[in-house]
């Protein structure tokens, strides 16, 4: 794994996969838009609303995924030190809150024609509202400049505080998956589970391909991120040295 | 012990700790963090006449009757073990239909019915093109379910 600390290494890889991914993931993703919009019928009870589930599907999961992977990153970061974990808990960030912000709003649009509200406290709703907040707090305590201020350590990775701040905040990913199983709920039940799917063949296809797409764009949003946070810091180093020639 | 060790074992636990944490609180909050109550619940004696909550359930087959006022409806919310009138008058959601999730916003009456001032319209967790929701009953059973 220390193989890839070397940020020259991992922005040797980085740079030439971020185009595949930003390229394969919006052909993806307008495939599968196209499909679930005019390929496939609209369900049997909700009729055209249902459509709302190819974007809020991938929205809901690449929020949730995208917390699991800052904790993993921030964990990483706790334990080994590695630099470009902490580096990537902050390229997460962003895009993670983004999605979730997608999947609240999606959810309340569907929300009005189907249960006839635009939100309620429901145990979902709720907790996936925390997420965005787990969100914006992450990012408010990881924002400052590349000299190791605001929750940085220098060189643009955490500090322990945001590491340890990543890691409690996954407590609310189970939470939010097994929100509408614990506690009675307005919003339905899983309806893709380890067992099958309870959403026919018929209308899942294109959901696939968004899905795939969106996590791929995702990917694409982090690498080019992760970029632009390794490039800050050689501009923050260099200046350093810079001023420390001056001084002397 | 390596530094490293150390502190994957100090991290570990805290999570443990933390998750555990969670967790008891999750199913402290069981009863205060349902979104409504079942008829069940209701039979149970859990709801004091006259206290604000919500019903949910489904709306039982052939249930729904208008009134002749044009806005009231009546209809029994069951969960399969017990059943609960309800009393509403308004207008309901479009997907608000008999055989199908609802939750309503009211109060238990002495007489035993709910008096619901605004009810929602719940969606379960298939999905299908219409084709097969006008499958005979059995058929529509066999689709996939969670």
């Amino acid at each position: 794994m220390h193989a890839y600390a070397n940020p020259t290494r991992f922005l040797a890889i980085a740079k030439p996969l971020t185009p595949w991914l930003l390229g394969v993931g919006l052909l993806l993703v307008l495939g599968g838009a196209f499909a679930g919009l005019t390929q496939v019928p609209g369900d049997y009870k909700q009729g055209e609303t249902a459509r709302i589930l190819y974007v809020h599907v991938p929205s809901a999961w690449l929020g949730m995924g995208g917390w699991t992977s800052l904790a993993v990153a921030g964990l990483v970061q706790l334990v080994w030190r590695h630099p470009l974990a902490g580096i990537a808990a902050r390229a997460i960030a962003v895009p993670g809150m983004l999605f979730t912000a997608l999947c609240l709003a999606t959810g309340s649009i569907w929300g009005k024609p189907t249960w006839g509200t635009w939100w309620e406290w429901d145990g979902r709703m709720t907790s996936m509202l925390v997420l965005l907040f787990l969100y914006a707090g992450f990012i408010a305590l990881t924002s400052g400049d590349a000299n190791g201020t605001g929750g940085q350590r220098q060189g643009g990775t955490l500090s322990r505080g945001a590491a340890i701040y990543a890691l409690v905040g996954a407590i609310n990913i189970p939470i939010i998956n097994r929100s509408v199983i614990w506690w009675n709920s307005l919003h339905q039940g899983p309806s893709i589970t380890l067992r099958g799917s309870s959403i026919d063949g018929a209308l899942l296809w294109p959901l696939g391909l968004t899905v795939l797409g969106f996590s791929l764009l995702f990917g694409a949003i982090v690498l080019m991120r992760m970029r632009r946070i390794i490039a800050d810091n050689r501009v923050a180093a260099r200046l350093r040295r810079l001023a420390d020639d001056e001084g002397n | 012990m390596k530094a490293k060790h150390q502190r994957l074992i100090l991290a570990l636990v805290a999570v443990a700790g933390v998750a555990g944490a969670g967790v008891l609180g999750a199913s402290a909050l069981r009863d205060e963090a349902a979104y409504f109550r079942t008829p069940v619940e209701v039979k149970a004696g859990k709801t004091e006449v006259g206290e604000p909550m919500r019903l949910g359930g489904m709306v039982a087959a052939g249930s729904i009757e208008r009134q002749a006022d044009g806005l009231t409806i009546r209809f029994v919310a069951t969960d399969g073990k017990a059943s609960v009138p309800v009393e509403f008058k308004g207008i309901v959601p479009d997907l608000f239909a008999e055989e199908s999730g609802m939750v309503a916003d009211g109060r238990m009456r002495a007489d035993g019915t709910f008096v619901a001032d605004r009810i929602l319209a719940k969606h379960d967790e298939r999905y299908m093109p219409p084709q097969m929701g006008e499958m005979p009953e059995g058929v529509a059973k066999m689709a996939p379910k969670a």
